[in-house]
C-alpha cells in the first residue's frame, strides 16, 4: 500500500467535493448539572448556573429551574434553547390549567405533563434532561427523573446533566437508598434532616465542580417546604 | 371537430399529428409546475422546476455565504454599547466594506448581527414590520428590548426546527425603565442575557478582557475605552475583520449609531515582524 500523501497534497477527486464549511447541527450541549433530593416534608432542587458550548463559557448566570408554583418546579440540563422552549411550553400549559381548574397543577400531574410533552417530540426530541420536583398531594417530597424522550420514574433523589456520573453515586451512597430490587418496596424518601441534605447537595456540587468543566460558577438551590420555596446559593470555582 | 394535437416530434415533423400517429411522450400533456411556471407558451424564467421536484433537500441554506464577524456588547451605568466592524465577507474575500451590521429597531432597542448578512436583512425586515405595526397603532407602545430579544429567539429557534436555520448570532441592546438590557441569540436559538457579550471570535478574544475590566456601573467614557480595546484585539487576531468600526449606544435619550471610524493600530511589534523567532523549525 502506498504511503499516505501529506494532507496538503490531497486533491479531491472530481465530483467529490470536500466539505469546506462547518456542518450544521440543530443540537448543542450547553452542559450543567441539576440535582433534586426529596425528604419526608421537603424537597431540595439545585442547578448549576454555568452555560457553556464546547470549551467556551457563554454565561455564568443562567437559571435552569422553572418555578411553576410553590409546590412544583422543573429543572433541566442539556441544550439551552430546547430547555427554554420546554419551560415556556410548560409555563403556558400551567397557566391554562389554572384557568380551567382554578388551582395550581400538582407535582404528579406536572410530572405526567412533562413526560407527555417530551414524548410529543419523540422523533425530534428536546435535548434536555429533566427533573420534576416538589411536594406531592400528601406533602411529601417528590422527585421525578426523565430521559430526553419522556420515560420517567418517581425516585427519592435524582441527578441529571453533565455532572450526573460524578454526583449520582455519591447520592446513592450517602442517602442509603434501598435497592429497588428489594421486596416489598422500601421507603425511598431521604430520612436526612433538611439541613444535612442541603449540605450533602452542596458538597456534591463542589466535588462535581472540581472535575466537570461544565459545572461551575454558581449553584441555585431551592428548598421546597409546605411554607413555600426558600432559595439558597453556593459559589463554585469560576475556572 | 376534434382537436388535433400538434407535435414537434422529429419523427413526424412539425404541424398537426396524423390521426393514428403517436408522437410519444413529447406530446403528452406535460405536468406544469404549479404557480411558478406559465400556463402556456414556453417555459419562462422561473424557479428551476428540477430543483422544486428534486427529492434532495435544499442545501444552500446549510452554510453561510456573506458573513459578518463578531459583535461586541457591554452595559454601562446608563446604557448599552454595541460595536462591530462594517465588513461583509464573502468567504475570506472582503466583499462589502460598508455594511451596517448595527441597526436600530426603535427608540429603546437596537440589534447587531454576525453571521449570514442576507439572513440578517430578512430578520430586520421582520423587525421593521413589527415596528411599523407599533407605529400604525399609534398608542405610544413599542417593543421593549426584552421582547425583541424573546421574539428573535423564537424566530431563530423556529427556523432551526425546520432544519433551515437563519445563520446568525444576534446581539440585542436596549435601555428601558432605567435599566440596560443586553442579550444574544444564536442560530439554533441559544439565548442569554449578560452584562457583557460577544459573538463568534469575540467570545474568545474580547470576552476575557470584558470579564477583567467590566463593571456594571462604569461610566460611558470607560465603557467606550474598553470597547475600543476589545475591537482592537479582535481586529489584530481576526482575519475576517477590517479597521472600520461602528459603535452604537442606547441610553434614556434613545439609540445613536456612530459614523464608521478607524482605530489606531500598531503592527511594529517584534514578534509581528518575525513571528517565528521563538519557534524553531517554522517559517
Amino acid at each position: 500500500m502506498a504511503t499516505a500523501l501529506p494532507v496538503r497534497a490531497q486533491v479531491p477527486a472530481a465530483g467529490q467535493a470536500t466539505k469546506q464549511h462547518a456542518s450544521w447541527s440543530p443540537y448543542d450541549d450547553n452542559g450543567g448539572t441539576v440535582v433534586a433530593v426529596a425528604g419526608d416534608d421537603y424537597c431540595i432542587v439545585a442547578a448549576s448556573t454555568r452555560m457553556s458550548t464546547g470549551y467556551s463559557i457563554l454565561t455564568r448566570n443562567k437559571s435552569k429551574i422553572l418555578r411553576l408554583n410553590p409546590k412544583c418546579v422543573v429543572a433541566s440540563a442539556g441544550m439551552q434553547a430546547d430547555m427554554e422552549t420546554l419551560h415556556k411550553m410548560l409555563h403556558s400549559r400551567h397557566v391554562t390549567y389554572q384557568f380551567n381548574h382554578r388551582r395550581p397543577m400538582s407535582c404528579p400531574a406536572t410530572a405526567q405533563l412533562l413526560s407527555n410533552t417530551l414524548y410529543y417530540k419523540r422523533f425530534f426530541p428536546y435535548y434536555t434532561f429533566n427533573l420534576c420536583a416538589g411536594l406531592d398531594d400528601e406533602g411529601r417530597g417528590a422527585v421525578y427523573t426523565y430521559d430526553a424522550i419522556g420515560s420517567y420514574e418517581r425516585v427519592g433523589y435524582g441527578c441529571q446533566g453533565s455532572g450526573k456520573e460524578l454526583i449520582q453515586p455519591v447520592l446513592d451512597n450517602q442517602l442509603k437508598a434501598a435497592s429497588p430490587l428489594v421486596l416489598p418496596q422500601q421507603q425511598w424518601l431521604s430520612s436526612l434532616p433538611l439541613e444535612q441534605a442541603v449540605d450533602l447537595v452542596k458538597g456534591a456540587f463542589v466535588s462535581a465542580g472540581e472535575r466537570d468543566i461544565y459545572t461551575g460558577d454558581d449553584v441555585e438551590i431551592l428548598i421546597i417546604t409546605k411554607d413555600g420555596i426558600r432559595t439558597d446559593s453556593l459559589q463554585l470555582k469560576r475556572d | 371537430m376534434l382537436h388535433r394535437p400538434t407535435s414537434h416530434s422529429a419523427a413526424i415533423g412539425p404541424g398537426p399529428v396524423p390521426s393514428l400517429a403517436n408522437p410519444g411522450p413529447a406530446l403528452e400533456q406535460q405536468p406544469r409546475h404549479a404557480p411558478q411556471a406559465p400556463s402556456c407558451g414556453s417555459e419562462a424564467f422561473c424557479v428551476d422546476p428540477q430543483a422544486l421536484s428534486s427529492s434532495h433537500p435544499r442545501q444552500h441554506t446549510q452554510y453561510p455565504y456573506v458573513t459578518g464577524t463578531s459583535v461586541l456588547g457591554i452595559t454601562f451605568k446608563d446604557g448599552v454599547l454595541l460595536a462591530c466592524d462594517t465588513l461583509g465577507a464573502y468567504g475570506s474575500t472582503k466583499r462589502y466594506k460598508s455594511f451596517d451590521r448595527l441597526r436600530k429597531v426603535n427608540d429603546v432597542c437596537m440589534v447587531g448581527a454576525s453571521g449570514e448578512l442576507s439572513d440578517f436583512q430578512y430578520i430586520m425586515r421582520l423587525l421593521e414590520e413589527l415596528s411599523d405595526d407599533d407605529f400604525c397603532m399609534d398608542d405610544g407602545h413599542h417593543l421593549k428590548p426584552a421582547e425583541v430579544h424573546s421574539y428573535l429567539t423564537r424566530v431563530l429557534y423556529n427556523r432551526r426546527n425546520k432544519m433551515d436555520p437563519l445563520w446568525n448570532s444576534l446581539v440585542v441592546g436596549g435601555f428601558h425603565s432605567g435599566k440596560p438590557f443586553l442579550g444574544t441569540v444564536g442560530m439554533i436559538g441559544t439565548s442569554y442575557t449578560d452584562a457583557h457579550l460577544a459573538t463568534g471570535f469575540g467570545n474568545h478574544l474580547a470576552r476575557p478582557l470584558m470579564r477583567e475590566k467590566h463593571h456594571p456601573d462604569m461610566s460611558e467614557e470607560e465603557a467606550v475605552a474598553l470597547m475600543h480595546e476589545c475591537l482592537k484585539v479582535c481586529y489584530y487576531r481576526d482575519k475576517n475583520s477590517i479597521n472600520k468600526f461602528q459603535l452604537a449606544k442606547v441610553t434614556k435619550d434613545g439609540v445613536s449609531i456612530s459614523e464608521p471610524f478607524a482605530l489606531e493600530t500598531n503592527w511594529g511589534f517584534k514578534l509581528f515582524q518575525n513571528p517565528a523567532a521563538n519557534a524553531v523549525g517554522t517559517w
